[in-house]
């Protein structure tokens, strides 16, 4: 029985604040610490229970008088400073609904989820606030109070002045929740139509604590560094609930990726516990082998990965860098847990995905015609990979999108999209995607956002976007755009194009590169056929998409 | 300023313009990092910093990348290490 479960059957708040916080507190943990926060300046921040359940509910006490309480949707605009992180636990004290976005992103897919979240709050900085939401406020009825960390800006609140307003206040501690209780939502992307918001509840915090002891290593006073943003579901999950839930203490990087600054952090840090990915891998490679051996690493027990497919040669440098074997591990933002993973029943396996955990059945199927699913026996025969349902981090379903949710299932399947096989073994292999989802840096990136973006140029007849192989990213987004009449494909119009896509989407979602074409490949009824656009662009045969898939990493 | 000087900023603006093209690459402070006043992640620094190395005919050391985050640092770093500017001169 899980912790989780426990409460449950005692009646208690199954929430994640219960298991991340006041849990703790009983257990006379509160001295302990459960939170590094390291600055750009590497200044050391430790957060004991003590503190991070007396600032947890200051925030709580902030959105209880702003009358913001169960089933609200409060957000977060916000690089990895405390503000974000006690935003979270304060919303989940209220049974408020948790969302984070990345700092990175530009204001047109902020607007779209924070309208699709239904955000009556959110926490910025008044940097961020000007640069990326004033402009889009106006079209943001629902949302109320926009609280900022530093600084001033009309319609808004400063966070200081808030939370001492509240001072004194009687807890804000909602009624107790259950396990079933709506907790947050994160956002992902799917080939066509805006992102869909996976709706997750208390009781998947279980599942990530369990996974992360698991496969990660997680432990009462483990250190432990999961460097993935919470914009990812990854840094909510596994830098967030997994550490506080397991009693883990996690450091919390607020810098940007640099060589030095990263094994500095684990040298000093004594860092047992690493999960990162496979782009942040890749960019240490370039600095080989010497480079860590610098520093004392001696402290690693268990490094691993997730986002995108791990590569064997990551493997072997990770085992000649390290003298470990980095794991890798599967899992999407719908599963709300890892639920295959390299390593954690025998020794890892380079290019592996591994086996299910324990509870997880997972099975490679085919879509037949009539819309129920078979699954493939025949090992090594490439499918989609499918999860019976349910599993206890399952999402809920997407929100408002009842459509897209019953799409995601064939009878008792939750289907992936990814494409895997399994070998001899019966271990599992990614193989690529089986939409034209693009995997970029271990964003999910959905071509439609992109293409709407660069519609949005007067030049600009149609487009389409697609992820190109990247020995670093994975895949870098790469659009193909038809000029209407009167306009020429110049290299200024390609500057002019990337820019607004920049601007309008942030770094992060916009393509890296433009090329004009006369007219784009089609279906008779007029659907852009991306794949025709990536195999081209790959020099592959247009009709042999298998020939693409194998061609992925993995 | 010598001639080389200027030649290796406008090489360095270019090629950070070609990277973040919707930033005003033109009116940087010089002695805050680039990551403070353009909308730019940490694989378009990559690209940067990578574009510089092919474009000047330099290696630089990952471990010092952090360096190259503002334009004096790029100066100051650069400079003495590079010989000669080739590559095609800034499109601007």
């Amino acid at each position: 029985m899980t912790v989780g479960q426990l409460a449950i059957a005692n009646g208690d708040d199954a929430s994640i604040s219960a298991l991340a916080l006041d849990r703790w507190l009983a257990a006379g943990a509160g001295e302990r610490v459960a939170l590094t926060f390291v600055g750009p300046d590497l200044r050391t921040d430790p957060w004991t229970w003590h503190r991070l359940a007396a600032e947890a509910e200051r925030f709580a006490s902030m959105f209880a008088a702003a009358g913001i309480g169960k089933g609200d949707g409060i957000f977060t605009l916000l690089g990895r400073v405390p503000a974000l992180y006690l935003t979270a636990l304060a919303a989940w004290r209220r049974r408020a609904v948790f969302s984070s976005l990345f700092a990175s992103f530009g204001p047109q897919p902020i607007a779209t989820r924070l309208h699709r979240g239904h955000a009556c709050a959110l926490v910025t900085t008044a940097d961020l606030y000007r640069r990326k939401i004033a402009a889009i406020r106006d079209s943001l009825p629902a949302l109320r109070d926009v609280f900022l960390i530093d600084g001033e800006a009309a319609g808004c609140q400063s966070l200081a002045s808030a939370l001492a307003a509240v001072e004194g206040a009687p807890p804000a501690v909602a009624a107790a929740a259950d396990a079933e209780t709506p907790a947050f939502v994160h956002f992902t992307s799917g080939t066509t139509g805006a992102p869909k918001g996976a709706v997750h509840v208390h009781g998947a915090a279980t599942a990530m604590a369990e996974s992360a002891r698991l496969v990660l290593g997680y432990a009462p006073a483990a250190k432990v560094w999961c460097t993935a943003d919470p914009g990812w579901i990854t840094g909510v999950a596994y830098g967030l609930i997994a550490p506080l839930v397991t009693g883990a203490s996690a450091i919390i990087d607020e810098g940007d990726f640099e060589i030095g600054r990263w094994y500095q952090l684990i040298a000093r840090h004594r860092v047992e516990s690493w999960y990162t990915s496979p782009t942040a891998l890749r960019m240490l490679m370039r600095g080989g082998v010497e480079l860590p051996r610098q520093y004392d690493l001696s402290s690693l027990r268990i490094v691993a990965s997730v986002g995108e497919p791990l590569n064997p040669e990551v493997v072997r440098w990770g085992e000649a860098a390290f003298g470990l074997s980095i794991r890798d591990t599967w899992w999407q933002t719908e599963t709300g847990s890892i639920l295959i993973a390299n390593g954690w029943n025998e020794t890892v396996v380079p290019g592996a995905l591994g086996y299910p955990l324990p509870g997880i059945d997972a099975a490679i199927v085919e879509r037949l015609p009539s819309g129920a699913v078979a699954e493939i026996v025949a090992p090594t025969d490439i499918g989609e990979l499918a999860i019976r349902r349910p599993w206890p981090g399952m999402f809920r379903g997407f929100l408002d999108d009842p459509e897209r949710t019953a799409q995601a299932f064939a009878g008792d399947w939750y289907l992936t999209g990814d494409l895997a096989r399994r070998d001899a073994a019966g271990r599992f292999r990614f193989v690529g995607r089986a939409d034209d989802i693009i995997s970029s840096a271990g964003h999910r990136i959905g071509p439609f956002e992109v293409e709407s973006a660069l519609m949005e140029h007067p030049s600009v007849a149609e487009a389409g976007v697609v992820g190109v192989p990247d020995p670093l990213i994975g895949e870098r987004v790469k659009a193909f755009v038809v000029l209407k009449p009167g306009y020429e494909g110049t290299p200024e119009l390609e500057r002019g194009l990337l820019a607004l896509a920049r601007r309008r989407l942030g770094p992060t979602l916009a393509p890296r590169e433009i090329t004009f074409m006369p007219a784009l490949p089609k279906t008779r009824s007029g659907k852009i056929l991306r794949r025709v656009l990536k195999c081209r662009e790959l020099g592959l045969p247009e009709g042999d998409l298998s020939t693409l898939e194998t061609a992925e990493p993995g | 300023m010598t001639a080389t000087d200027d030649r290796l900023r406008s090489v360095i603006l270019d090629t950070l313009k070609a990277v973040a093209p919707d930033g005003d690459v033109e009116n940087l402070d010089p002695g805050r990092s680039f990551h403070d006043q353009l909308d730019i992640d940490s694989v378009d620094f990559l690209n940067f910093a990578m574009a510089l190395e092919r474009r000047l005919g330099v290696r630089v050391a990952e471990v010092d990348y952090p360096r190259l985050s503002s334009l004096d640092g790029c100066l100051a770093y650069l400079t003495p290490r590079i010989t000669a500017i080739d590559g095609p001169p800034p499109a601007n």
